[in-house]
């Protein structure tokens, strides 16, 4: 059977495999993991004719470098604004490119963002637990994080060059993440509340797969600092004793005991999550009501942009022109 | 027995509570909604993570909504036929040694009692799988006796392994990682919660009953020799 493989030269910390998620062990005590941002992990594979939800590489600020050292397969490296390089040149994310033996594929934090997803046009091999290859990142459960020297195998890979060039973007969502205030705000003190709703925080250093710790406006509680464990969902905004706001991602613990101040809708998570530490934000209250739409909202868009890089085919680079989504289009690969 | 409230959680889950503070007829009634629910899924559920007082339902905004939920929650609350849970008893052994309980004297100094007296309380409870939590297996079992609950630790201790026993308040657990934890540690068990490859990972379901044994160092030591060689084994096959 054919493979392509990739050697590891360099890579940097929080660099893992990522399948969609592990849904439904949260009883368990186990989150979903998966990608950081889903649409851009779900756009990665889509646009090389994978299934949305198959194994890629989620690659952090730190950084990855492969040098193919067996086969030839074509790759897509979406999500963020990171700086790739390639024996085609110095390209930006959100491109489909074709790889052959002794091909370096390197792939660095650039202008904005903070992670992006290398698919491969076939089979990535990672270990599976539960059925699923996404890592979770304090266990190391999943298939793992990425090693210097460890070689990555694509089983069965396809030849996409048809595909090759930029990747159009998907919709942009609101500049504020919406939230829904919750399920404790009524833990808190009045001022606190007020100043969650207006006040602008940013993102510090400590931004990881589990979450992310906000500086802004300390937060103050009016009763008990704990509450019975009780469980948490990504997008939670959890307010420990001090006041400060964590806000939890892909790997959040799944139960705890500090009261929750509001919740991010999904819709809003993806965009969320590619903020730097620095970058800052500000939230928008809205009602469950409207979180429901604007989930279903969301859906429709996501569900028409992934269709169209499926669909993009044999012609991407004509149907783009033709469509008017890129303004020129410069191949990549000479061959 | 109290009527619940419902709390919306973004655009994709609700929240079912049934007390504020921990107690043993909450999590009874959480189990109960747990059993009905596994045994009768809402339109549009995803998953359930009970809790101690309250628990979380997951469900996908595309197919059903907070509302929604809320109604197909009364409804399953106000069924005359319930569905029964059928707890599993388990009987972990513990070494209780003083290698592995480093907080035993402690605990012992806190609660005015001998290090054979805790151990004989610890012994003593009827435990009872609320919640897993945390990290992945960590279950959350309720019912250390009053005589020997003591608050967490004002800091988290580092390096603790996998394998101990730790207690707080009236829960305790044995931990699936090496992590820090702030709750005292009083011995160690072979029983592995999480075994990652195994056909059933997790070895407790909510609600299930535990009791525990007391066995020597030797018998640890042979007890975890036959645990890791299971788990290894199982990994082979995958």
């Amino acid at each position: 059977m054919s493979s392509a493989k990739f050697r590891v030269i360099q890579v940097g910390p929080h660099v893992s495999f990522q399948d969609r998620g592990r849904f439904g062990a949260m009883r368990f005590g186990v989150p979903a993991s998966g990608p950081m941002d889903r649409l851009a992990h779900a756009a990665a594979n889509v646009v090389i004719g994978n299934d949305a939800s198959a194994t890629a590489v989620e690659v952090s600020l730190g950084g990855l470098t492969l040098e193919c050292v067996e086969g030839t397969v074509t790759v897509a490296v979406v999500g963020g604004d990171f700086a790739v390089s390639h024996r085609s040149g110095s390209i930006d994310s959100w491109a489909v490119l074709h790889v052959r033996p002794g091909d370096r594929l390197s792939i660095r934090s650039g202008d904005a963002g903070s992670w992006t997803y290398l698919a491969f046009a076939g089979a990535l091999d990672a270990p599976v637990w539960l059925g699923h290859t996404a890592t979770h990142s304090q266990s190391g459960l999943g298939g793992g994080q990425l090693q210097p020297g460890q070689v990555l195998v694509v089983a069965e890979p396809r030849d996409e060059r048809r595909r090759v060039g930029p990747v159009p973007r998907p919709p942009l969502g609101p500049v504020s993440p919406r939230v829904v205030m919750g399920p404790q705000d009524h833990r808190f003190e009045p001022a606190a509340i007020a100043a969650f709703e207006t006040a602008t925080y940013s993102f510090t250093s400590a931004f990881d797969r589990m979450g992310v710790r906000l500086d802004g406006p300390r937060l103050g509680l009016s009763g008990a600092l704990s509450i019975p464990s009780e469980p948490i969902v990504r997008g939670s905004i959890q307010v420990a004793g001090d006041g400060v706001p964590t806000l939890l991602f892909a790997d959040h613990q799944t139960t705890g005991g500090y009261p929750k101040i509001a919740t991010v809708v999904s819709a809003d998570l993806d965009t969320l999550a590619q903020r730097r530490p620095g970058d800052t934000v500000q939230f928008d209250p809205i009602s469950p009501a409207q979180a429901i739409a604007s989930a279903r909202h969301r859906a429709g868009e996501v569900e028409r942009y992934l269709t169209r890089l499926a669909g993009s085919g044999r012609s991407l680079a004509h149907r783009l022109m033709n469509e008017d989504l890129i303004g020129s289009h410069q191949p990549f690969d000479g061959d | 027995m109290s009527a619940p409230t419902f709390t919306a959680i973004a655009d994709h889950a609700l929240l079912v509570e049934f007390a504020t503070e921990i107690s043993d007829d909450a999590s009874q009634q959480v189990v109960a909604l747990d059993g009905e629910l596994s045994a009768d899924p809402p339109t549009g559920m995803l998953e359930a993570v009970p809790a101690f007082v309250n628990l979380l339902i997951a469900f996908d905004p595309l197919l059903t909504d907070h509302d929604e939920l809320t109604a197909a929650v009364h409804r399953r609350l106000s069924a005359e036929v319930r569905h029964e849970p059928h707890p599993t008893s388990h009987v972990v052994p513990v070494c209780y040694d003083p290698s592995f309980a480093f907080d035993l004297e402690a605990v012992a100094a806190a609660t005015g009692l001998s290090t054979e007296a805790v151990i004989a309380e610890h012994l003593a409870g009827d435990y009872r799988v609320a919640m897993y939590g945390f990290a992945p297996g960590y279950a959350y079992m309720a019912g250390v006796p009053s005589s020997i609950q003591l608050p967490r630790k004002p800091a988290a201790v580092r390096g603790i392994p996998a394998g101990s026993l730790i207690i707080a308040g009236p829960q305790c657990l044995i931990t699936t990682l090496d992590m820090p934890t702030g709750w005292s540690v009083i011995g160690r068990s072979a029983t592995q919660v999480l075994r990652p490859h195994h056909v059933r990972p997790f070895r407790f379901d909510i609600g299930d009953r535990v009791t525990f044994e007391r066995v020597d160092r030797p018998t640890f030591d042979r007890l975890a020799t036959e645990a890791n060689n299971h788990e290894r084994q199982s990994g082979f096959g995958e």
